[in-house]
C-alpha cells in the first residue's frame, strides 16, 4: 500500500508547490490525478518517486519511508528519456543489470513483445517513432516488476490516434503485474479510460480538491453513457477547481487564471 | 545541402547525394593538381629553373630519397615520439582536470579562471621560460606539446560534462546507480562524442606546436628537416617534410576516428554529416 501523511513541498524560492496531501493507495489500483497547470502534479509524482524529498509529511511504501529512488518504484516521464548510446534492448533491460544476463535477455525479448516492438530489439532510439519511443520507456520501466509505476503526463507529446494506442498497451501490460499505477494526465478522457479513481486538484498551494470514483467495468466503452457521465463529473470538478467562488480569499490569486483554463 | 523541393522523394534523392559525395571531393583536387602539372610542365619547357618552388617530379624523387637511406623514418618517427609523449601528457592532465571542473561548480570557480587566463597567452611565449627551466632537450619540446593539447581536451570534457542531459542523470537515479555506475552508464557515453572531437582537435594542435618546438632548435625530427633545407637552401626537402607532416597528421587523426567509431555507431548520422 501506498500512502502520502500530509504531504507538502516548498521550494526554495518559496513556492508552495503542494501542501498537505493524504492519499491511501490500494496494491493494483489506478489512478488518475488531473489539474491545472501549476497545481503540483509533477511535485507529488516526484516525491512519491524518490527523486525529490517534501519539505512535510512522509510518503511509505508497505510502511517503508521512502527518500530516494526505490526499486518497487518505477517512473515514467513525459518524454521517453531513453538512453542514446543503447540499443532499444539496452534500454529495456537497463535496471536489469545485476542480473544474469540470460534471464535479462528472457524479460527484455519478453517485455519487448508485449509492447509490440520484438523486431525493434537492435535499433537505436534516435530510429524510432515518438509513440515506439515511449513504448520502449513503458517497458524499461516494467521490466524490473515495480510495484508502483509513477507516469507523468506520459502520452501528452503523442497524437491521439497513438496515445489511444499506447493507452491499452499499457492497460495490457498493468493487467500482467496488476502494479500500482499513478498517472498523471490533462487529458480527461484518458483518466476516465484508465482509472479507478481520479483526483481532481488545485493551485496555490497544490493540493486534493475532489475525489471521483470511476467505478466502470473494463474494458471501457468511450462511446457509454457511464463513461460520459463520470467524466462531466471530473470537467465539472476541474472547472469548480478554479471558479473564484471556492476560495473568496484568494481572489487577487485567481484573477489569473481564467475559469475553464485548467490545463 | 542542395536545393529540395517538396517533390524530391527519397529513392530519387539518395543517388543524386551519393554522386555529389565523390564529386565534391574531387572538384576540390581540380585546382591543386592542375597547378602542379602546369608547374612541372613550366618547369620542363624551360619558362623557369623550378630552384626556390621545385617542380612535382623533384619533390617525389627528394622524398623517395629520404626514404631509401632511412632518414625520413627517422625524423618522422623522433616528431611523432615527441607528439605521442605530448598528446599523452595534454590528454590526460586536460582530462583530469576538465573533468573535475565540469562536475563541481566549486572547483570550476576556483580554477577555471585562472586557467583561462593561461589559455589567453600565445603559448609560444612560454618557450623561453620552458627552456630555461626544462632545458633545451626533450622535456620543453614536449611540454610545449602537451600545453598545445592540453586546452582544447581541457574545454571539451568541461563542457561535454556541464552540458550532460539533467533528464538522462534522472534516469539513472530513478534506477539507483551507485556514483560509479552512473559514470560509466551515464555520463561517459553522453559526453565521449564530445571527448572525441576535443582529442581530434587537441591533436592538431599537437602537430603544430612539435612544428614550432623543433623548429626552436632540435637534431633530429621532420622540424630538423625543414630548418636544415632551409639552411642549405634545399626547397624540395622542406616541401617533402611538409608533406611528410600532412600525412602523418592524417592517419593519426583517422586512428583517432576509427577507434572510437564503434563507441559511435549510435550517434545520428545526419547530425555528423550536417556540416558538408
Ligand atoms: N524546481 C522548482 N523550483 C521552484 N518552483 C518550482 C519547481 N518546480 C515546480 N515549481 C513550482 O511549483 C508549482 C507546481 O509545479 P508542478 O508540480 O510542476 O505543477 P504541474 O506538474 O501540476 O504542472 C508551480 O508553481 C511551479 O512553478
Ligand atoms: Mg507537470
Amino acid at each position: 500500500m501506498l500512502a502520502l501523511d500530509r504531504v507538502g513541498k516548498t521550494y526554495p524560492n518559496g513556492v508552495r508547490a503542494l501542501d498537505g496531501v493524504t492519499l491511501a493507495i490500494k496494491p493494483g489500483e489506478i489512478l488518475a490525478i488531473v489539474g491545472g497547470s501549476g497545481c503540483g502534479k509533477s511535485t507529488l509524482l516526484r516525491a512519491v518517486s524518490g527523486l525529490d524529498r517534501p519539505t512535510q509529511g512522509q510518503v511509505t511504501l508497505d510502511n517503508e519511508k521512502i527518500e530516494k529512488p526505490h526499486e518497487k518504484i518505477g517512473i515514467i516521464f513525459q518524454e521517453p528519456r531513453l538512453l542514446p548510446w543503447l540499443t532499444v534492448a539496452d534500454n529495456v533491460g537497463f535496471g536489469l543489470h545485476d542480473r544474469p544476463s540470460s534471464e535479462r535477455k528472457e524479460r527484455v525479448a519478453r517485455a519487448l513483445e508485449r509492447v509490440g516492438m520484438p523486431e525493434k530489439a537492435g535499433a537505436w532510439p534516435r530510429e524510432l517513432s515518438g509513440g515506439q519511443a515511449q513504448r520502449v520507456a513503458i517497458a524499461r520501466a516494467l521490466v524490473p516488476r515495480p510495484e508502483v509505476l509513477l507516469l507523468d503526463e506520459p502520452f501528452s507529446a503523442l497524437d491521439a490516434f497513438t496515445r489511444a494506442d499506447l493507452q491499452d498497451h499499457l492497460l495490457k501490460l498493468w493487467s500482467d503485474l496488476k502494479p500500482t499505477l499513478v498517472l498523471v494526465t490533462h487529458d480527461v478522457d484518458e483518466a476516465v479510460v484508465l482509472a479507478d479513481r481520479i483526483l481532481v486538484m488545485r493551485p496555490r498551494p497544490g493540493r486534493v480538491f475532489e475525489e471521483i470514483e470511476a467505478d466502470l467495468p473494463r474494458p471501457r466503452d468511450r462511446q457509454s453513457a457511464a463513461f460520459d457521465f463520470v467524466k462531466r463529473r471530473v470537467l465539472a470538478a476541474l472547472d469548480r477547481s478554479l471558479d473564484r467562488t471556492v476560495s473568496v480569499n484568494e481572489g487577487q490569486e485567481k484573477a489569473e487564471t481564467g475559469a475553464a483554463m485548467w490545463w | 545541402m542542395s536545393i529540395a523541393t517538396p517533390t524530391d522523394d527519397v529513392p530519387v534523392r539518395a543517388p543524386r547525394s551519393a554522386w555529389s559525395r565523390w564529386t565534391r571531393p574531387v572538384l576540390g583536387l581540380i585546382l591543386p593538381i592542375g597547378l602542379a602539372v602546369a608547374w612541372e610542365f613550366a618547369v620542363r619547357a624551360g619558362f623557369s629553373n623550378g630552384r626556390l618552388v621545385p617542380p612535382p617530379s623533384v619533390i617525389f624523387a627528394t622524398f623517395k630519397e629520404l626514404w631509401q637511406s632511412g632518414e625520413l623514418q627517422k625524423h618522422a618517427f623522433a616528431t611523432s615520439m615527441r607528439v605521442a609523449a605530448g598528446f599523452g601528457v595534454g590528454v590526460v592532465s586536460g582530462t583530469v582536470f576538465g573533468a573535475i571542473t565540469g562536475y563541481s561548480a566549486l572547483t570550476r570557480r576556483l580554477i577555471d579562471p585562472s586557467l583561462q587566463a593561461l589559455r589567453a597567452i600565445p603559448s609560444i611565449a612560454w618557450v623561453p621560460l620552458f627552456i630555461l627551466w626544462f632545458g633545451i632537450y626533450e622535456a620543453s619540446k614536449i611540454i610545449l606539446i602537451s600545453v598545445g593539447v592540453f586546452f582544447p581536451v581541457y574545454l571539451g570534457v568541461m563542457g561535454a560534462i556541464r552540458s550532460v542531459d539533467r533528464k538522462l542523470v534522472e534516469v539513472g537515479r530513478a534506477f539507483r546507480l551507485s556514483p560509479l555506475a552512473m559514470v560509466r552508464r551515464i555520463l561517459l557515453p553522453a559526453v565521449l562524442p564530445a571527448y572525441v572531437i576535443s582529442l581530434r582537435t587537441g591533436l592538431g594542435l599537437g602537430w603544430m606546436f612539435v612544428v614550432a618546438a623543433e623548429l626552436l632548435g632540435a637534431s633530429e625530427g621532420l622540424g630538423y628537416l625543414l630548418i636544415d633545407g632551409q639552411q642549405l637552401g634545399k626547397p624540395a626537402q622542406i616541401v617533402a617534410a611538409i608533406v611528410a607532416f600532412a600525412i602523418i597528421g592524417k592517419i593519426t587523426d583517422w586512428i583517432i576516428v576509427l577507434a572510437t567509431a564503434p563507441l559511435l555507431r549510435w550517434e545520428d548520422t545526419s547530425a555528423r554529416t550536417e556540416g558538408n
